[in-house]
């Protein structure tokens, strides 16, 4: 009796139908589609794009060479040189750069930086236009950071109770 | 001379022309409308990007696709390769000369205007199985033999059905058909009513004569890359494309003619009124009814494919000839036994 059953439902299409109403109430839904170019979807301010030097208030860059970034770096994306400032003799890098290639953007160079130097900006959309742009030297690092400041600023402060 | 050449090759590649052109914009249309309710479906917007609400995005394919290179694999027959999107085209193009769009406007009234579409429309399956052997690839092979053993088995079971329009019909001819299905009772002097299994029969057998979802095994993305047309690029591949579509709407508008009156108001016979010839078709009927029709037939193409998963090949077979063909045998037998009988008083005509 239950096979006939089966048997008719099965002939007269029934969970068939009841499919297609599934389709057709979903196509009137509010859509999902968030148009990108034009729309953004809210970001966290933990989020970890690009990368950054920064600066203290003064002007002076707060990297002072301690290279735990380097070490620390799993994808050896960081390659730092360094040696005493001519004006004053401070330890300073003379070289910073991230291959972009190689990182894997998990944060830990931000992580372990003593002085608060190398961040992770929330800037996510920056692409190369030749080969060997996607390293990024100390000159680039700090002109975001720069331009950045107030961004990077505020997503640090809105994060450091949890720090 | 000048007179011959009017007569011969002007008129009819106008003619030719009238019906073509409309046809490959009404396909342009038709894939942008299928993308947009997929999206829809999907709850994602569809193309939205080209023209006003991404209308004109098909054209930007279409234009994408014939600068695009055509590749010949090494090993492929050169001349059947460029042969068969031809041969897939041009019956999906033909059979359009014997399509009624109402009482005065076809192309050619012909008396075995059914044979003649039946013809037309298996011819297609050729230019899909050269396609896959010619191509010397084993996805395209696969594809071809899945499709063919598909369109043998669903053309039986749609020949049926066509059996039941033409008992109750008793004419071979589409413009008969649909006058037989006039009358006083509306809508429901149409066909689809007496021969309501042998309708949903003959529009599954039509989505699967087309390739369509959930019957593309022919194409299967996820198992056999895109089947047949794997190796076509750039034009040769817009030329299979048209072909799927202009058959589609083929579909849809021999449903329409077969089953749902045609250019027939589903009005007729309630409404009496004097009115303007712009709003009379409403009920005296009119080509936009038949329009109308296929538009909703069409759409069904695509809310079958936004539903329904793929079918496996063996349920496939299966479904046409254990439940389908059956069907469509017994009710043969019940539409002669309701012709002979005047059970159903339509198709008499008036």
């Amino acid at each position: 009796m239950n096979s006939m059953i089966r048997y008719f439902k099965s002939l007269l299409l029934i969970e068939l139908f009841q499919g297609m109403g599934l389709t057709m109430r979903y196509m009137f839904k509010p859509k999902y589609t968030v148009r990108y170019p034009m729309e953004h979807i809210p970001k966290s301010n933990r989020f970890r794009g690009l990368h950054a030097l920064r600066r203290y208030a003064n002007g002076e860059e707060r990297c002072i060479a301690c290279k735990l970034c380097e070490a620390v770096c799993p994808a050896l994306a960081i390659t730092i040189d360094s040696a005493p400032r001519e004006s004053d003799g401070q330890r300073r890098t003379t070289r910073y750069d991230i291959d972009l290639f190689k990182c894997i953007y998990c944060g830990f160079c931000e992580e372990s930086c003593p002085v608060d130097s190398i961040v992770e900006t929330s800037i996510h959309e920056y692409h190369f236009e030749q080969r060997g742009e996607n390293v990024v030297n100390k000159t680039q690092l700090l002109a975001i950071g720069d331009r950045f400041e107030q961004q990077i600023a505020a997503d640090r402060a809105q994060d450091a109770a949890y720090r | 001379m000048a007179d011959l050449l009017i007569h011969q090759l002007l008129i009819p590649l106008a003619y030719i022309m009238a019906i073509v052109l409309p046809l490959v914009i009404a396909v342009a249309m038709f894939v942008y409308w299928e993308r947009k309710v997929i999206g829809w479906m999907h709850v994602r917007m569809g193309p939205n990007k080209i023209g006003p609400f991404g209308m004109l995005q098909a054209f930007a394919d279409v234009v994408k696709l014939l600068i695009k290179e055509v590749i010949l694999p090494t090993k492929a027959n050169r001349f059947l390769y460029y042969m068969a999107p031809m041969i897939a085209l041009v019956p999906a193009l033909a059979a359009w000369a014997v399509v009624p769009f109402s009482s005065k406007l076809v192309l050619s009234n012909a008396n075995a205007g059914v044979l003649y579409l039946l013809a037309m429309t298996s011819m297609g399956v050729y230019g899909i199985i050269i396609a896959g052997w010619a191509s010397n690839s084993r996805y395209a092979l696969l594809g071809a033999m899945r499709s063919a053993a598909q369109v043998i088995s669903y053309e039986l079971a749609m020949g049926l059905c066509l059996v039941c329009v033409l008992v109750l019909a008793g004419s071979l001819n589409l413009t008969d058909i649909v006058n037989a299905q006039a009358g006083g009772k509306g809508l429901f002097d149409w066909f689809w009513l007496p021969l309501l299994p042998v309708f949903v029969i003959y529009f599954i057998a039509g989505v699967a004569e087309t390739n369509r979802a959930p019957f593309d095994v022919a194409e299967g993305e996820s198992e056999i890359v895109a089947g047949f047309h794997v190796e076509y690029s750039g034009s040769a591949f817009a030329l299979f494309f048209l072909a799927e579509y202009a058959n589609m709407i083929l579909v849809s508008f021999l449903a329409s003619i077969l089953f749902l009156g045609g250019w027939l108001s589903p009005l007729q016979g309630w409404v009496h009124a004097d009115a303007p010839g712009w709003i009379n078709w409403i009920w005296t009927g009119g080509f936009i009814w038949l329009f109308i029709k296929a538009f909703v037939m069409s759409f069904l193409f695509l809310w079958f494919r936004a539903t329904f998963p793929r079918y496996r090949y063996d349920q496939i077979m299966r479904l046409g000839w254990k439940v389908l063909i059956p069907i469509a045998i017994v009710w043969v037998l019940v539409a002669g036994c309701m012709k002979y009988f005047g059970v159903v008083t339509i198709g008499t005509g008036v």
